[in-house]
């Protein structure tokens, strides 16, 4: 059964549609990514998906139960976790704060994620007593991973987790979504980096003007000549 | 040295007195702004208020067969600060939080508040009356202690006893705020949401219990600082709305949003204050037969004549929104 299954969503702001029929489908455990152009409504789609934005017709089920337009205090405890792409951690908190505003639900001990989160993230762990702020790029986006993780949920969604980080980062937090995925985690992310990301991606989705434009395996849509030509830089 | 005495008396010790009751409001205001970002202008009568419901929960103490001296008097402060505090999460829910579900502009929950301090000041003066009241209901009067200086042959320093529990009740408060924002789980998610609401509400934080601890303790704190200030003096009903304007002045000068900051900007205000109108030729007395007694200094050199101390936190309002709009501590700028 899907983990989480969004059916022909329509969103906007104020009245401006920006997805005209949006349909995202992914397994437990599974990767998936949504790539495409600037503007084709990626990252709409996911604050859609977290409640941050009105859906205006179309379904959202998670793990099968309905949570259309659910408000992501609610979403957090049923196990979805969001990433934002900006101001994605508390600045002035440490490191070691920000992992357990992420934990802020939870009644029960979870010093044991946060170790959990250290071991996945090793550079956090010499500077969990520090500013996020102070943080560079990267290990901010660390922070924002790991902090989303303190749940424990069953999915994640991450909005363009590498932007603005060197090819070298880049690779290294693929690499550890990846392993956050062997763990039994879920992944949805918004990427902008679509080769890299599509070939670690289950399964793909290739958006163009607030629709689906292709859909597949990640594997799939990389040879997809037509794929590559218009949304992959050829 | 009678004069250096004096000088204690009259600048740091009073600088230290009207600093923490700056302090106690400065705290609420600047945690009320973080949190709900806007300038809660009824903050003033929320003090006042608070002073009002101690001195009649101390009425009915004694109503009710207590009249051991000032006993009635000092066990109606935590009753008081605790209805004072439900009662600031009543006022938000009645008056701020259909606003703030709404989306309104922080300059519409601004003028919310203008209308919740007329609405209190009517009611303050509905149910106290306008007159000036003794807090000490029983008639105790307050001790007064002299601590005797080594070097002064016959100068105290003068204290008396709610300034000495002010002062200690204020080291305590800063203390425990301290602790609840870097330990507390609640008071750690206050830091977060002030530093990011978007991403608080994202990670699952329960917002609306970040906002009502907000209240109760910023509602707690001006209770305090309300009640402390009239067993100092007296009370009045427009007692506490006179120092909204130094209030401002110490949270904006320790950076707006910054509790640390709302405390250090109060014993400044404080203190410039005492500075201000305090009559400098006084400490030059002891020189007067030397070269500076023939320069013919008049008897009273003080910045700012007493009755226009008000003048003291407007001119370091006005002079920080100048100058450094962020505070001393890198608030935000309103």
């Amino acid at each position: 059964m899907s983990i989480l299954e969004a059916t022909e969503l329509h969103a906007g702001y104020g009245g401006m549609n920006i997805l005209n029929g949006v349909s995202i489908s992914i397994e437990a455990h599974e990767i998936g990514v949504i790539v495409g152009p600037n503007g084709a409504g990626k990252s709409t789609t996911l604050k859609a998906l977290f409640g941050l934005l009105n859906i205006t017709h179309g379904t959202v089920t998670f793990n099968g139960r309905d949570i259309t337009n659910m408000q992501a205090n609610r979403l957090v405890p049923l196990g979805m976790s969001y990433v934002p792409q900006e101001q994605n951690v508390f600045v002035n908190l440490t490191v070691e704060e920000n992992l357990e505003m992420g934990a802020f639900i939870r009644r029960d001990s979870y010093d044991h994620l946060i170790d959990q989160v250290y071991h996945i993230f090793e550079p956090l762990k010499h500077k969990r007593n520090q500013p996020a702020g102070e943080l560079s790029g990267g290990q901010r986006q660390m922070v924002a991973i790991g902090r989303a993780l303190m749940t424990e949920p069953r999915l994640i969604l991450l909005d363009e987790p590498t932007a603005g980080l060197s090819p070298l980062y880049m690779s290294e937090i693929f690499d550890r979504i990846i392993e956050i995925n062997r763990q039994g985690v879920g992944v949805l992310m918004v990427e902008q980096n679509a080769k890299q990301a599509l070939a670690i991606a289950h399964k793909g989705f290739v958006l163009a003007a607030g629709q689906n434009r292709y859909t597949g395996t990640g594997q799939a849509l990389l040879s997809d000549p037509e794929v590559a030509k218009s949304f992959l830089g050829g | 040295m009678a004069e250096l005495v004096f000088f204690l008396n009259k600048v740091v010790l009073a600088g230290l007195i009207i600093g923490s009751i700056y302090a106690l409001g400065a705290v609420g205001v600047t945690l009320i702004y973080s949190i709900l970002r806007f300038a809660h202008f009824a903050h003033g009568d929320l003090m006042t208020t608070g002073a009002g419901i101690s001195l009649l929960i101390s009425l009915l103490l004694v109503g009710a067969g207590l009249d051991q001296s000032s006993l009635a008097v000092y066990l109606a402060i935590p009753l008081a600060v605790i209805v004072t505090a439900f009662l600031s999460v009543v006022l938000d829910r009645i008056f701020y939080r259909h606003l703030r579900e709404a989306g309104v502009k922080p300059v519409v929950l601004v003028m919310a508040s203008i209308g919740v301090m007329l609405m209190l000041q009517g009611l303050v003066r509905m149910i106290g009356g306008t007159a000036a009241r003794d807090m000490y209901v029983t008639g105790a009067s307050k001790a007064i202690f002299r601590i005797p200086v080594p070097f002064a042959d016959n100068r105290p320093l003068v204290l008396t006893e709610p300034q000495l529990i002010l002062i200690v009740l204020t080291v305590v408060v800063v203390i425990a705020l301290h602790l609840f924002l870097t330990q507390a789980k609640l008071g750690k998610a206050m830091r977060a949401m002030s530093d990011n609401p978007m991403l608080a509400r994202v990670s699952g934080i329960d917002t609306e219990r970040v906002v009502r601890a907000t209240w109760i303790i910023g509602g707690g704190l001006a209770a305090l600082a309300g009640i402390m200030l009239a067993l100092d003096v007296s009370y009045k009903p427009d007692l506490s709305f006179n120092i909204l304007l130094p209030i401002f002045a110490a949270a904006i000068l320790g950076g707006i949003g910054q509790p640390y900051g709302a405390i250090l900007g109060g014993f400044v205000v404080g203190f410039a204050e005492t500075m201000a109108v305090f009559n400098w030729a006084i400490l030059l007395r002891p020189f007067k037969d030397t070269w500076i007694g023939e320069l013919g200094l008049p008897a009273q050199i003080a910045f700012v004549p007493t009755e226009y101390k008000l003048i003291v936190p407007f001119i370091i309002l006005v002079a920080i929104l100048l100058s450094r709009p962020t505070g001393i501590l890198k608030g935000r700028v309103l």
